[in-house]
């Protein structure tokens, strides 16, 4: 996973690489905490372009980085989800709170 | 003699996260022996990935134990059976209600029997307190149209 922050924006962008499931997740977790906290964007979107696999730890993950985010101050998005990653959270409903955009760098 | 089944197979594996990507891979591998598509193959793998999961961190919780796989195929069915030896589940009709989790604090949602029903044709759950808990799923996998037949196809709608 690698992150860009654009300062101008306050924007965080994370492109998500690893499969995403409880054996990876808690690792994913501590690196993007760690770099919100570090930056305290305005903005967070994550890129799902290269995740080749998620399950309902996925769900979790986001969940919780939309409440950390949320304490923050700063609103989380998400690009490129396809496929049964997209059927996922559309079935989780948290695309109400976390809604999916056409390109992170359109505001 | 003739098997029940067309081919089938059995995994054991202990309690290690480590193990919850071998299990849906090496499920997947036995499964494309019907010619899935990508998507197919795809809902196989997250069903057999919230199984093994959930009897990791529900089932076994910090001890280990072992981990069953057992796949069958007969036609075009794949029929995929998860097993442990865990503490079980004590309401199975609360377990399968979407956002229900017993362990919140872990970031869990809620949603992995919701998304296996979901992605499979079938789920059936058997659990015993105390004893242990059985997943067991089942999918179709679709005909395929034959290539020559969808070209036509394409040609006459035009
Ligand atoms: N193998 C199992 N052994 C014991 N309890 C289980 C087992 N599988 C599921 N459960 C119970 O059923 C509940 C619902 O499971 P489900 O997979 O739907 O959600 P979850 O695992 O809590 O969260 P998520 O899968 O979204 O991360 C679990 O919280 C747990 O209490
Ligand atoms: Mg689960």
């Amino acid at each position: 996973m690698e992150s860009k922050f654009y300062e101008k924006d306050k924007l965080l962008v994370f492109k998500m690489t690893d499969e995403i499931d409880d054996h990876n997740v808690q690792k994913i977790r501590g690196k993007v905490d760690y770099e919100i906290e570090r930056y305290m964007p305005k903005r967070i979107v994550f890129d799902f372009d290269n995740v080749s696999f998620m399950d309902s730890a996925g769900i979790g993950l986001m969940i919780g980085r939309y409440k950390f985010a949320t304490m923050i101050g700063a609103k989380v998005e998400m690009t490129n989800v396809q496929g049964s990653v997209k059927k996922i959270f559309e079935m989780s409903g948290i695309l109400r709170l976390i809604p999916i955009i056409e390109d992170a760098k359109a505001s | 003699m003739k098997d029940k089944f067309d081919n089938e197979m059995k995994l054991e594996f202990i309690s290690k996260s480590s193990n919850e990507a071998f299990a849906r891979v090496a499920v997947a591998a036995f499964a494309a022996q019907l010619d899935p598509t990508i998507e197919e193959l795809a809902d196989i793998k997250t069903a057999v990935s919230e199984a093994v999961t959930n009897s990791i961190i529900h089932g076994y919780e910090d001890k280990q134990g072992l981990i069953k796989v057992m796949c069958r195929l007969i036609d075009n069915k794949i029929i995929i059976e998860i097993s442990d030896k865990g503490k079980g589940i004590e309401d199975i009709e609360a377990a399968k209600e979407p956002l229900y989790t017993t362990k919140p604090n872990l970031e869990r949602s809620g949603m992995g029997f919701t998304i296996i029903e979901s992605f499979m044709d079938s789920m059936e759950i058997e659990s015993i307190l105390g004893l242990g808990t059985k997943v067991t799923m089942v999918k179709t996998i679709k005909e395929k149209v034959e290539n020559e037949e969808q070209e036509f196809q394409m040609l006459t709608n035009e």
